[in-house]
């Protein structure tokens, strides 16, 4: 039944679905190419924090871009896994993938109690609801004991990888790094790309007739909230391995300011923009770190620039372009 | 066109009735006091002037709205303190007076959407989406059905208004629901739509109850076996076309304008 009702534009339509998956196909292989190589050319410690954080943007993403709901309390995530994988490889003795994996369960249950409280308000109501959350945790973070306070848990070992792998050979550390951001950047594809996904996407569209078509918002919302704070609790962990500390800033609020600039600034809704936001994020911190002149200013500078200039945000504006349609890339938001 | 096209046996079950159903805001009512039975295999059409409470009943008996008093009962169930979503569970389905439709989604992901939940795929985010190609069949014999199989895969959002009305109903169909609400299912809608309307209305209405809220009168003495009239929030006048449309209260208060 199908073949007898293909018109030519679907036939078009099937054509430029193939060039779509095509052209990503190309992009996505030469990008993971890119960073095989890439301890060649620069220092590993930067890549492996890029790694994190653009891991801990997607992460965000899933959020903002495939939910629709904005998050001020992102930090919560970020640095509680962090402050979870650095007491338990450090105190407990873990191996650093097991480390890792109570980081990520730990960000999970704290965004189970985040997303029950929070999930049924909307816009600034959620935000603000999201950020008063993360600052009581922060508190927390700042008065408990295994924290240890101001000080932050320093010298956590990176130990060895399954007990065999020695991480502190940065190479290793690099790798594993690299590996873990591919499987969490699988597992946000999938998740989006599911089932459970398309109920997203419907939400998103028409949350009205979503729950006229039986389906518990609430639920859905809650779940996608779930799983962006068990990956952002993934980057997390891994960055508290990388440097071998967590602190206080890792739960700031300024920390979940930043996830939101490189989200924006890298696309909302792009499975990748985020990667690009927090590489651009990332390196002027870098970079302007030995300078005297203010990043704060500088990122402050890039954000308005964005927002007046390009709105969809790099890869967005870039999907948008002449030369990525093109490339068979359209940008639907 | 006075008699109803389709007799509809006299006393079918009530599988939908309000009670007493009244909803203030603020000082203002919106519904006082309605008493509302829906009889399965019928089509039961609330008509009345703009602004007599059409809408906020069907918000009420869906549960998007919060009854401040009286009870709703479906099938057997009282659902009068019951959540949207479990309502649309237990097979009580709406339309919206807007057209509801996912409208970046193609006209199949429309129908495929619906057919998620009552499948049991809707919560599986390890699965591909290829793992709904399974509901394609399912999906293309409802687009049959409504005549929209030829515009499967568009987008949504690039048909005309009346066939978004139609593939609306396409997705609600999907859930196989008792009691079907239609909020003003033919507005907007073209001649030839409206007949194509008429008809599955007319069709799916065999196995189920419909309330429908509608405007053209023509499709209400077609399709609706039975009428009730509302105004300013009260019922006015109850019983079949024939009846209703003799009322002289009505005739003052609703026809009277549309019929001058």
């Amino acid at each position: 039944m199908s073949d007898a009702v293909h018109t030519t534009k679907q036939k078009a339509e099937l054509a430029q679905s193939r060039k779509t998956s095509t052209s990503y196909a190309v992009f996505l292989l030469a990008g993971f190419a890119l960073l095989l190589i890439a301890p060649m050319f620069f220092y590993p410690i930067f890549l492996m924090k890029l790694l994190c954080f653009a891991l801990f943007a997607c992460a965000f993403n899933l959020l903002l871009g495939y939910t629709g709901l904005l998050s001020f309390g992102h930090a919560t995530f970020f640095g509680g896994a962090a402050y979870f994988t650095a007491h338990a490889v450090k105190v407990w003795g873990w191996t650093p993938e097991l480390g890792v994996l109570l980081g990520v369960a730990g960000a999970a249950v704290l965004g189970l109690v985040m997303g029950v409280v929070a999930i049924r308000r909307q816009g600034i109501y959620f935000a603000m609801i999201t950020l008063a959350l993360s600052q009581m945790f922060f508190f927390f973070c700042l008065q408990s004991e295994f924290t240890q306070g101001e000080d932050g848990i320093q010298q956590v070992p990176r130990g060895h990888l399954f007990g065999l792998i020695d991480l502190s050979v940065s190479t290793n550390m690099y790798y594993f790094v690299l590996a873990v951001f591919v499987i969490g950047m699988v597992v946000i594809w999938r998740f989006i790309n599911s089932p459970f996904g398309m109920i997203l996407k419907s939400i998103r569209e028409n949350e009205a007739r979503a729950t006229s078509l039986g389906y518990s918002v609430a639920r859905y919302k809650l779940g996608a909230f779930v799983m962006s704070a068990a990956l952002a609790g993934l980057a997390g962990g891994l960055k508290s391995l990388v440097f071998q500390f967590a602190t206080l800033t890792d739960v700031a609020w300024q920390m979940s300011g930043e996830v939101i600039l490189m989200t924006l600034l890298g696309g909302i809704g792009t499975l990748i923009g985020p990667i690009f936001g927090a590489g651009l994020v990332v390196t002027l911190q870098n970079y302007l770190a030995t300078s005297d002149f203010p990043v704060t200013i500088i990122t402050g500078v890039v954000f308005m620039v964005c927002v007046l200039v390009f709105r969809r945000g790099i890869i967005g504006e870039f999907y948008a372009s002449r030369f990525g349609r093109m490339l068979g890339f359209e940008h639907r938001h | 066109m006075a008699q109803p096209a389709v007799q509809s046996p006299k006393e079918s079950r009530v599988v939908l009735s309000a009670r007493g159903l009244t909803k203030t805001f603020g000082a203002f009512a919106a519904v006082k006091d309605v008493d509302l039975d829906v009889r399965d295999a019928q089509v039961h059409a609330l008509i009345g002037p703009n602004g007599a409470g059409k809408t906020t009943v069907f918000n009420l008996l869906t549960k998007f709205l919060q009854p401040s008093a009286g009870s709703i009962n479906l099938l057997g169930t009282d659902i009068t303190r019951t959540a949207p979503d479990k309502v649309a569970r237990m097979g009580l389905v709406r339309s919206f007076q807007i057209s509801a439709v996912f409208p970046h989604l193609s006209v199949l992901d429309n129908v495929r959407t619906a057919l998620q939940r009552p499948n049991n795929l809707s919560t599986q985010f390890w699965l591909p989406v290829s793992s709904l190609d399974r509901l394609n069949g399912r999906a293309e014999e409802l687009l049959t059905a409504v005549g929209l199989i030829k515009e499967r895969n568009t987008i949504a959002a690039d048909l005309s208004y009346g066939r978004k009305r139609v593939l609306e109903i396409a997705t609600t169909l999907a859930l196989d629901p008792k009691v079907l609400l239609l909020d003003e299912p033919m507005a907007g809608m073209g001649q030839e739509d409206i007949g194509n309307v008429s008809n599955i209305i007319r069709e799916v209405a065999k196995e189920r109850a419909v309330l429908m809220v509608e405007h053209n009168l023509s499709v209400v003495s077609d399709i609706c076996h039975h009428v009730t009239v509302l105004q300013r929030g009260e019922i006015l006048a109850e019983g079949d076309y024939a009846t209703v449309s003799q009322d002289p209260r009505v005739r003052t208060a609703y026809m009277g304008e549309e019929e001058a």
